[in-house]
């Protein structure tokens, strides 16, 4: 209860940082805006390979461009966190009786949150350009949740990084490292039977990749709901251990001041 | 009696091989400003770490208020109230919000919490700016919010440490006459760590010379001053309005032999000695000038200061020490 209750205050404060510069999420969606304009024009021919179902490149790559903002916004959440041990307020924190795990937990809160705060924006605009959701919204809601639970997992990753590391530089370098791979990795931009089979074999196991098929899953005509409540389990799972490794990577912090 | 906060044998080391602390053991007694002096370098924060179970000691042992840092440090954390060197304010959050987060994170709450929140705004003078953020807040207004939020729980031991490091002198002044309000009024125990010997001076009614991670000497500021021997005497040599004019090269033998005089030496125009009680010696050293000839511009008496003993137990002056510590952190 009081983890409960430490984790709102955290995310409170976290909130409130945002809410005082809202144009912040603005910025973030104009890498995912290119993506869906552009690289959505630039292969809508993609339909007309043998193989491609669906006849709307678009309605095939929003899901996908929904998870991949997710995951490309909340690898940054370590940044934060850095800033938080240079000035300061985090040792302050860990000197006070507050849980370790509260200090992660509030930020992958409020990483959820602006994930699904981005995803409606992107959604909508989805909508605008001729991408249609047939799963409805019952859909759309289980692919935002996929959605903050991959930001969730990544801002954790990115978080024990940040507490490892401590240094802006290295953290930039970790996280420019993994998420295009990560990306490229899955289907967000192609079907699996389109794909070298050496990669639809790495996509198994790349946690975007579970998200993309959980997300493209629910908001399809048909939905799998076996399949998502699968990948969603995989995810949940990996956010738990995502978070026990950032809560941790505080003694790496502590053992250095 | 029980002590309020216990060093025994504490080391620590870094791991490219620094040592921060030797075997530092140190003991303050409950409701006492403590302080602890030394230059930057010298092992002062990382006891400060150690003893707000921030971080472990290597080897020995710590007690807060009774309790073992180690074993017990959710204890500890409940019982001490933190100001770490530098700021630790949120400064895209008001002072306000500050107060209150750090109010919740001690599990306070409601209204107890937002009286608890005004009263301390109010005390150290940031109740207009309250609703402001942070950032914009002036050097000494940090500092002032980092106190308040130290004291939101009200803990009945206060580790400050350099508390008025990078403040201007006025607003240290108004420091400190808040820290010494902490033991006298309210009882608390205060552990204050500085590298400024006016401010140990000041405030501490106890401290201890730290160098190289040791405690080098301890005691009362008065004490420790009386070890070393005597008050130091400067005679200015008048020139008799002629400032080029060398001073009478006979004014050390006027003074020397004189009862309790001794270390008499000539720098330019500057006669210099000490004395055991520089006060008394005053009137017949200038009886001897006098009847020597020797016209005096003027008479310091200066007693022994903290810089003295600093130099005195470790072998160099403070300003050389910090030199030194500048240098290894390059």
């Amino acid at each position: 209860m009081t983890l409960v209750r430490q984790t709102l205050y955290m995310t409170v404060r976290h909130l409130r940082e945002l809410s005082r510069q809202p144009w912040f999420v603005g910025v973030t969606l104009v890498q995912p805006v290119i993506w869906l304009l552009l690289f959505g024009a630039l292969f809508k021919r993609i339909v007309d390979i043998p193989g491609f179902h669906g006849h709307s490149y678009i309605a095939f790559l929003a899901p996908g461009v929904v998870v991949m903002t997710a995951m490309f916004n909340s690898a940054w959440s370590g940044m934060a966190l850095i800033e938080d041990l240079n000035r300061g307020v985090t040792a302050r924190f860990l000197v006070s009786p507050v849980a370790r795990q509260a200090l992660i937990a509030g930020r992958l809160v409020k990483e959820a949150v602006v994930v699904v705060i981005q995803s409606l924006i992107i959604v909508v605009l989805a909508l605008i350009v001729g991408a249609s959701f047939p799963g409805g919204p019952g859909g759309v809601a289980a692919l935002f949740a996929v959605s903050a639970l991959l930001g969730a997992t990544f801002g954790g990753l990115s978080n024990g990084f940040a507490l490892i590391m401590r240094q802006e530089e290295a953290l930039i370098g970790a996280v420019q490292f993994i998420v295009l791979p990560l990306t490229f990795l899955s289907s967000t931009f192609l079907q699996p039977n389109l794909m070298p089979s050496w990669i639809r074999h790495v996509a198994d196991f790349n946690p975007v990749n579970w998200a993309v098929v959980a997300g493209r899953a629910a908001t399809s005509a048909s939905p799998d709901w076996g399949l998502v409540a699968s990948r969603a389990g995989f995810l949940a799972l990996l956010l738990a251990l995502c978070l026990a490794f950032a809560t941790r990577a505080f003694q790496s912090y502590q053992r250095s001041v | 009696m029980q002590q309020a906060i216990e060093a025994d044998g504490l080391v620590k080391s870094y791991p490219k091989g620094v040592t921060a602390l030797d075997g530092l053991s140190f003991e303050v007694q409950q409701g006492t400003v403590f302080g602890l002096l030394g230059p930057n370098g010298a092992g002062k924060s990382t006891a400060v770490k150690i003893l707000t179970t921030l971080t472990r000691p290597d080897q020995g042992r710590a007690s807060v208020a009774g309790l073992d840092v180690v074993a017990q440090p959710d204890l500890v954390r409940r019982a001490a109230g933190v100001v770490a060197q530098g700021s630790g304010v949120d400064v895209q959050a008001t002072g306000r919000e500050n107060l209150r987060l750090q109010g919740q994170v001690y599990g306070m709450r409601g209204r107890s919490l937002e009286r608890r929140v005004g009263e301390l705004l109010e005390r150290f003078g940031l109740a207009d700016a309250a609703d402001r953020i942070a950032r914009g807040y002036s050097g000494g207004m940090q500092r002032r919010l980092d106190i308040a939020m130290a004291l939101v729980h009200d803990p009945t031991v206060l580790f400050l440490d350099e508390p008025t490091t990078g403040l201007d002198p006025e607003v240290r002044a108004e420091m400190w006459s808040e820290i010494s309000g902490l033991a006298a009024g309210q009882g608390k125990t205060v552990l204050l760590t500085t590298h400024y010997l006016e401010e140990a001076d000041q405030l501490a009614a106890r401290l201890a010379i730290v160098d190289r991670g040791r405690i080098v000497a301890q005691g009362s500021p008065e004490e420790l001053k009386r070890e070393l021997r005597g008050d130091a005497i400067q005679v200015e040599l008048a020139s008799d309005g002629a400032p080029e004019q060398a001073p009478d090269g006979s004014a050390p033998s006027a003074i020397d032999g004189l009862p309790g005089i001794r270390e008499v030496a000539l720098e330019g125009r500057m006669l210099l000695a000490r004395a055991d009680d520089g006060g008394r010696a005053v009137p017949a050293l200038l009886q001897a000038l006098e009847a020597h000839s020797v016209a005096v511009a003027s008479v310091r008496v200066a007693r022994p200061s903290l810089d003295d003993v600093y130099l005195r137990y470790t072998g160099r002056t403070f300003d050389a020490a910090e030199a030194e510590a500048a240098e290894v952190s390059r």
